[in-house]
């Protein structure tokens, strides 16, 4: 078990190089532009993938013991909320779609539909062994091996399942993708 | 799942006083895995669950299972697991079939029997006789074959994808597939001679010792 430090300045006295007198400048110069005149100026792009990442509703696809994860993901403990990634029942109004679980092939076709009635720009995140090559049940005459073979997947995250933090872990690389490709489909 | 609170000295009782007063409905019985495990004539199944549930309060049929023994001649037993709630008591009644040979329903005297009857059609092929609506429940539509048999290849025949040019998923015989070489050879015990080569081991001279033998197959 880690020591637990006090929040505010005591804990990050601890870091170094930390002067807790000192503002970062950055910061600063936005204050004082805004202060001065009113108002920043951003890059288009830069704010439309800040808007982006900062609102991205993912649409559930729990088939297994991996959604249990999910859920637990989007709980009170880490709360999946706190980055602007919400929960959204329909498919039309979500950017985002977590395969959490074994797809068999039974279910590729409405896996398939689901994401075919996505808006642009849509994103997937496969979550689990089964969802990213089949895992454990690679060899059974009923599973799809990997859903990248019915849909086109961003972010794969390992485990079986994996834990809630690792899917947490899995949302901010799909974040910093967004944030790094910036695309703009028209 | 264990017998108690019955000794199996009860369960033998109960399963001499059924073959003798079930008006010829059981062939036999045993104690197997902590249950009474009957055998039935087949044809009068339901006759047979109607008289364990009304005279011996075996109110419930938890299960309904089909199992592939190829090696018989009448291949598929059909296995019946009830439950009285009132006596505490399971119990275990199996009939055999083949292929061909329908076995009457059970829906007449458990409701619930329907969607198991449809599983044992599903996975084995076992048909159903008076059954309303007997067809595939769990696998895919269109699906061909019994998953369950013995003789039904472990990968399956087909697999999906989806295909970019016709946009939608599309069936194709499996051949993504590469078998793995299993062997259940430990390297740190070893077989009969004390040695167990690992697949790939470089480390070990060719010459030296003769290759092991074949494990088993997945």
């Amino acid at each position: 078990m880690g020591v637990i430090v006090p929040a505010g300045a005591a804990g990050r006295s601890t870091v170094e190089g930390y002067d807790p007198k000192a503002h970062d400048p950055f910061f600063d110069g936005v204050s004082q532009q805004l202060a001065d005149k009113g108002f920043i100026t951003a890059a288009a792009d830069d704010l439309i993938t800040w808007a982006r990442t900062g609102s991205l509703m993912w649409m559930t696809f729990g088939l297994a013991c991996c959604a249990v994860e999910m859920m637990q993901a989007s709980m009170p403990r880490y709360d999946l909320e706190r980055y602007g990634f919400a929960p959204r029942a329909s498919p039309r109004q979500s950017d985002v779609m977590i395969v959490a679980g074994t797809l068999v092939n039974k279910m590729a076709p409405a896996l398939r539909k689901v994401y075919d009635q996505m808006p642009e720009p849509r994103y997937v995140i496969s979550m689990g062994s089964c969802a990213n090559g089949g895992g454990y049940y690679y060899f059974s005459y009923s599973t799809v091996r990997g859903c990248d073979r019915v849909v086109p997947v961003d972010v794969y995250v390992p485990g079986c399942p994996p834990t809630a933090e690792a899917l947490v872990y899995g949302v901010l690389q799909l974040q910093k993708k967004i944030r790094r490709t910036g695309t703009i489909v028209r | 799942m264990s017998s108690w609170p019955h000794s199996h000295a009860d369960l033998d009782a109960l399963g001499q006083e059924l073959v003798a007063n079930g008006a010829g409905l059981f062939t036999g019985y045993r104690v197997q895995f902590d249950d009474l495990s009957l055998s039935a004539q087949m044809p009068r199944i339901a006759e047979a669950l109607a008289f364990l549930r009304d005279n011996h309060q075996f109110q419930q049929l938890i299960d309904l299972a089909g199992v592939d023994y190829p090696e018989r001649e009448r291949r598929f037993e059909v296995v019946y697991c009830l439950l009285s709630l009132t006596r505490n008591l399971r119990i275990r009644l199996r009939i055999e079939t083949d292929e061909d040979t329908a076995v009457p329903t059970a829906t007449g005297v458990f409701p619930n029997a329907d969607w198991y009857e449809r599983e044992a059609f599903d996975m084995y092929g076992i048909f159903f006789d008076g059954h309303p609506d007997l067809r595939r429940i769990l696998t895919d539509y269109g699906f061909h074959g019994h998953p369950l048999r013995k003789d039904f290849p472990m990968m399956g025949n087909v697999e999906v994808r989806y295909d970019d040019e016709l946009k939608r998923v599309v069936y194709e015989p499996v051949k993504a597939v590469e078998w793995r070489n299993w062997d259940f050879l430990s390297p740190w015990e070893g077989d009969e001679r004390g040695y167990a080569p690992l697949p790939g081991d470089d480390k070990v001279a060719l010459g030296d010792v003769p290759p092991p033998p074949k494990g088993g197959q997945g």
